[in-house]
C-alpha cells in the first residue's frame, strides 16, 4: 500500500479518536468554565451566605446573594410538576407498553414525540394566554403566575422523558414472567400490577429522576408563567423565581466582572451538580435494570 | 515435494480466556480443496477465519504459534489488508452489499483504487464467468444484489471475492443455506477453481467433502483430530472418533 | 363492602390508564388548536419578509427568521461532522471498557445540562474568552455543543444498526478499516444520521436559554452582514413580545409563535417519516 495512502488514513483515524472525546471534553469545558467564573463570588461571600441566605438583593447596596429562596422556589414548582408528571407519565407508559392496540399505541408515541418536540418558549407562551388566567379566576388569586402555573407547564415538559424511559424499562420485563402468571390465572390488570410494576421499577425510578433532571434544569417557560419574585416562597398559589430564571432574566443586566456577574455562574455551578447527580443516579438505576 | 501453500504451526486461539482451538499442525499444499469437517463448536470456523485475520476486530482474542502463507508468517510480517487480498473468504450465508451486482463484483478492485471503468468492466465479466454466474446475470448487472436467489447471491460473493484475484479462498460452510441444485453449481465452481486457486472450504456436510475434498481435515472440541487425503479419512480413518462422526454416531 | 370481581377492577383500571395517556398529549392538541386558530390571520407574506416597526408592535420577523435560519446552520455545520466522528469512534473503534464508558455517561450529562446552563458556558467560553462577542459565532457554537448528545446518540445507533457481515465482508475483499466504514457502513446508515440531524436542527431552532447571552438582539430591525453580528431568533423574539413588550397587538405574537412551531414541527415530521420510510424499505 502506497505511503501517502498509509498516512491519510493515519490522519483520518487520528481525528475520529480524538472526536470521541469530544463529549468529555464538552463536559470539562463547561464545568471548568462555570467554576472559573462562580468561584470569584467566593471572595466576597462565603458559600454558607450564598446557600443559606435568605436574601436575594444582587443590585441593592450593601447586596444579598443568598439562593435560599431561589433554591426553594425551585423546589416547590419541581415538586408540583412531580406530583402532576409522576403519576400520569407512569400511568401513560403502562398504557402504551401494556394495553394499548398497535395503531393507537402509534399514535400515542407520536404524540409524546410531538410534546417533547414543542420549544420551551411557546409552551411558556401558551401558558401565559391559558393555564395563567384560568388560575387567576378558578382559585381567585391576585395574579395567575404563580408556582403553580409553573408545575402545571413543567409537568407536561417532564413528561416524554418519564414516559419513554418508563416505557423502555416496562418494555424490557421478559415475556416469560408475564406468562407465568397468565398461567396462574391472573387478569391482564393483575398482571400488570403485580408482575410487571414490579419487575421494571428500577427502571421506572430513573425515569421519575431523569424527569426531574429536566424540570429542575427548565428555564423559559417556567420565567415566564412563575411571577419571578425573588422572596421567600410563600406557597404554591404565590409568585416564586427559580434558579434558571433568575439567571436568565439577570444575566442581560449585569456588568462584566461583578459579584452579581459571578453570583449567576455560581448559580450554574449549583444547577449543574444538581442535574449531574440526577443524571448519574438515573444512570445507575438503569443499569441496575439491565443486569 | 511442493512447498505449502499455507502452513499452520502449534496454533492455538482463546476468546475470553476461553479456548477455542489447541495445538494445531497443519499444511496445506497449493491447487488443492482441503474440507475441514467436524461437528459444531468444534473450533473449525475459528481456525478458517484465524488464517486470514478476520478475528483481529474480536477484543478478547489470544492468539499462539503461526500461520505462515508463502513461507511468511500472517500475524508478523503481513500488514492485514494486504493478507486478506491474498486470502479471500465466502461467509456461510450469501452477504451480497446492498448495491448492484456489478458494484458488489468490484467492490474489491475499487477499494484498490482501480477506477477505469473497461477494466473494471473485463473484471465484471471474468469473474462472474469463474463463478458460473455470468449467463444468469449479464441482462442485469445494474439490478440490486438483493434480488437474486439465495444460489445466485452465493455466487455472486464467490466472483466478489476472485475480483480481488486472491491465492487462497476460503469457504465458510457456504451451501448451509442453500437447496441442492444451488449447491451443486457451487460445489461445481469450487472444483474448477482450484485450478488457480488453493481452496479450504469448512462444511457440516461430510458428504460435500467426501465429494469435492482432496484432503480431509477432522477438527473435535478444538483439537484436529486427523488431516489426511480424503479418500483414506473416509475408508480407513485411523482415529475412531473420526470413524464415528463419519458414520454418523455423532455431531 | 365486597370487593370488586377481578374484571370490573381491570376494566376500570384500563379506563384510567387511558385517561391519562390521553391527557399526556392533550396540551400537544391544544397548543396546536390555540396557536393556528389565532395565529394563522397573522401569516401575510408582509409578516415574514419585512422588518419589525414601531418597537415590534407592527411590521414583520424577517430579521428573527433569518438569524434563526443562522444560527442552526452554524450549529449543524459545527456539529455534525464532530458528532458524526464522535458516534464513528463509539461504534467502530471504542472498545468495552472504562474510557468507552466516561464517554457514554458524559454523552448523557451532557444530554441533561439545562440549557441556560449552555447559555452561561457560552457566555465565558465564546463571548469572553475567545472573545466573539455577543453573535452568531457564538450563539451558533452554544448550540452546536448543546445538540452533540441528540447527534452522536442517533448517529450510533444508526451506525450500530449496520449488521455486522457488512463490515467483514468489506474487510475480507481487502477493504482498509477506512474504507469500510466509508464504503459499507456509512451509506447504510444515512437515513439515522439524517433524523438525528434533523431532530437536532429542531431542537437548536427552538432554543430560547443558550443564545440569550450569547448572540440573540431584542430588537435589531436589519439582517446581519457577518457571524460576528448579533441577531434576532425566532424563540428569543417570542419571549420578548410575551413578556417584555407592553401592547403587542395579538395577532403579532400567536403569528410569531405560529412561525416557530411550524419550523420545529415540520422537522420533526420530516425526522419521523424518514425514519418510518426508511424502516419499511429496508433491505436486510
Amino acid at each position: 500500500m502506497p505511503v501517502r495512502y498509509k498516512l491519510k488514513e493515519f490522519l483520518f483515524e487520528t481525528i475520529i479518536r480524538a472526536s470521541g472525546l469530544a463529549s468529555i471534553i464538552a463536559v470539562g469545558l463547561i464545568f471548568f468554565f462555570l467554576l472559573k467564573e462562580g468561584t470569584l463570588l467566593f471572595q466576597t461571600q462565603t458559600l454558607g451566605d450564598f446557600l443559606l441566605g435568605k436574601k436575594w438583593y444582587p443590585i441593592s447596596e450593601p447586596p444579598g446573594f443568598g439562593i435560599l429562596p431561589l433554591i426553594l422556589g425551585s423546589l416547590l414548582v419541581t415538586l408540583g410538576a412531580a406530583i402532576i408528571s409522576i403519576p400520569l407519565g407512569i400511568a401513560c407508559a403502562v398504557y402504551i407498553a401494556e394495553v394499548a392496540p398497535p395503531r393507537i399505541k402509534e399514535i400515542l408515541k407520536s404524540g409524546v414525540e410531538l410534546l417533547a418536540a414543542i420549544p420551551s418558549v411557546v409552551l411558556g407562551f401558551i401558558g401565559i394566554v391559558t393555564v395563567v388566567p384560568w388560575i387567576k379566576s378558578t382559585f381567585d388569586v391576585p395574579t395567575g403566575l404563580t408556582a403553580f402555573a409553573g408545575s402545571f407547564i413543567l409537568a407536561f415538559m417532564a413528561m416524554p422523558t418519564v414516559v419513554s424511559i418508563a416505557e423502555d424499562a416496562l418494555h424490557s420485563v421478559p415475556k416469560i414472567y408475564k406468562e407465568g402468571a397468565y398461567a396462574l390465572g391472573a387478569t391482564q390488570w393483575q398482571t400488570i400490577y403485580r408482575v410487571v410494576l414490579p419487575a421494571a421499577a428500577s427502571g421506572i425510578v430513573a425515569a421519575v429522576m431523569l424527569g426531574i433532571g429536566r424540570v429542575v434544569g427548565e428555564t423559559m417557560a417556567v420565567m415566564m408563567v412563575t411571577g419571578n419574585s425573588a422572596s421567600m416562597p410563600k406557597g404554591i398559589f404565590y409568585p416564586v423565581r427559580t434558579l434558571t430564571a433568575t439567571v436568565a432574566a439577570e444575566m442581560g443586566e449585569t456588568v462584566q466582572g461583578s459579584d452579581h456577574y459571578f453570583s449567576l455562574f455560581a448559580i450554574g455551578i449549583v444547577l449543574f451538580v444538581i442535574t449531574f447527580a440526577v443524571n448519574m443516579t438515573a444512570d445507575v438505576f438503569i443499569h441496575r435494570r439491565r443486569k | 515435494m511442493v512447498s505449502p501453500k499455507l502452513s499452520v504451526k502449534n496454533l492455538s486461539v482463546s476468546f475470553d480466556g476461553k479456548p477455542s482451538l489447541g495445538g494445531v499442525h497443519l499444511d496445506i499444499a497449493p491447487h488443492i480443496i482441503l474440507s475441514v469437517i467436524g461437528p459444531a463448536n468444534s473450533g473449525k470456523t475459528t481456525f478458517l477465519r484465524t488464517l486470514n485475520r478476520l478475528n483481529d476486530e474480536e477484543s478478547a482474542m489470544k492468539i499462539t504459534g503461526s500461520v505462515l502463507l508463502d513461507n511468511k508468517d500472517v500475524y508478523r510480517e503481513y500488514d492485514p489488508v494486504i493478507l486478506r487480498r491474498k486470502v479471500g473468504i465466502i461467509f456461510a450465508l450469501p452477504t451480497p452489499l446492498p448495491m448492484t451486482i456489478f458494484e458488489n463484483v468490484i467492490y474489491g478492485p475499487r477499494r484498490q483504487g482501480i477506477q477505469d471503468r473497461n477494466k473494471l468492466s473485463a473484471t465484471v465479466e471474468r469473474c462472474l464467468k469463474e463463478a458460473y454466474l455470468w449467463d444468469e446475470v449479464k441482462d442485469r448487472l445494474h439490478s440490486p444484489a438483493m434480488k437474486l436467489s439465495g444460489g445466485q447471491q452465493q455466487r455472486l460473493c464467490i466472483a466478489r471475492t476472485l475480483a480481488v484475484e486472491p491465492e487462497v479462498i476460503l469457504f465458510d460452510e457456504p451451501c448451509s443455506g442453500l437447496d441442492p441444485i444451488s449447491t451443486a453449481k457451487v460445489e461445481e465452481a469450487m472444483s474448477k477453481l482450484k485450478k488457480h486457486y488453493t481452496i479450504v472450504l469448512v462444511t457440516n456436510n461430510t458428504k460435500q467433502a467426501a465429494r469435492v475434498g482432496d484432503q480431509t481435515a477432522f477438527f473435535l472440541m478444538g483439537e484436529l483430530v486427523e488431516v489426511g487425503d480424503t479418500g483414506s479419512i473416509f475408508t480407513a480413518p485411523r482415529d475412531r472418533r473420526t470413524d464415528d462422526y463419519i458414520s454418523g454416531r455423532f455431531g | 363492602m365486597t370487593a370488586l370481581s377481578p374484571k370490573i377492577t381491570q376494566r376500570v383500571a384500563f379506563s384510567l390508564l387511558l385517561a391519562s395517556a390521553v391527557t399526556v398529549i392533550l396540551p400537544v392538541v391544544v397548543v396546536i388548536l390555540v396557536i393556528v386558530k389565532n395565529g394563522l390571520a397573522a401569516i401575510s407574506w408582509e409578516f415574514l419578509t419585512t422588518m419589525p416597526r414601531s418597537g415590534m408592535r407592527e411590521g414583520g420577523i424577517f430579521p428573527a427568521i433569518v438569524g434563526t435560519f443562522c444560527l442552526v446552520a452554524g450549529a449543524i455545520v459545527f456539529a455534525l461532522p464532530l458528532g458524526l466522528c464522535a458516534a464513528i469512534y463509539l461504534s467502530e473503534y471504542a472498545r468495552q471498557g472504562m474510557l468507552s464508558r466516561v464517554v457514554r455517561l458524559a454523552i448523557v450529562n451532557l444530554a441533561g445540562v439545562p440549557s441556560v446552563v449552555f447559555g452561561l458556558f457560552g457566555l465565558a467560553l465564546f463571548v469572553d474568552f475567545f472573545r466573539f462577542g455577543a453573535s452568531i459565532l457564538a450563539g451558533s457554537l452554544t448550540l452546536g455543543v448543546m445538540i452533540l448528545p441528540v447527534i452522536i446518540t442517533s448517529s450510533r445507533e444508526a451506525l450500530d444498526a449496520v449488521p455486522k457481515s457488512f463490515r467483514e465482508v468489506s474487510l475480507s475483499l481487502g477493504a482498509t478499516k477506512l474504507q469500510t466504514i466509508k464504503h459499507a457502513v456509512l451509506p447504510h446508515a444515512l437515513p439515522g444520521i439524517l433524523t438525528g440531524t434533523i431532530l437536532g436542527i429542531g431542537r437548536a431552532a427552538g432554543e430560547t436559554a443558550p443564545i440569550l447571552f450569547t448572540v440573540a438582539a431584542f430588537y435589531l430591525p436589519r439582517l446581519p452582514q457577518s457571524v460576528f453580528d448579533q441577531a434576532m431568533a425566532l424563540p428569543y423574539h417570542l419571549y420578548v413580545l410575551s413578556t417584555q413588550v407592553p401592547n403587542v397587538g395579538v395577532p403579532i405574537r400567536y403569528g410569531t409563535a405560529l412561525v416557530l412551531l411550524t419550523i420545529v414541527l415540520l422537522m420533526n415530521l420530516a425526522a419521523v417519516t424518514i425514519r418510518s420510510h426508511f424502516r419499511a424499505k429496508k433491505k436486510w
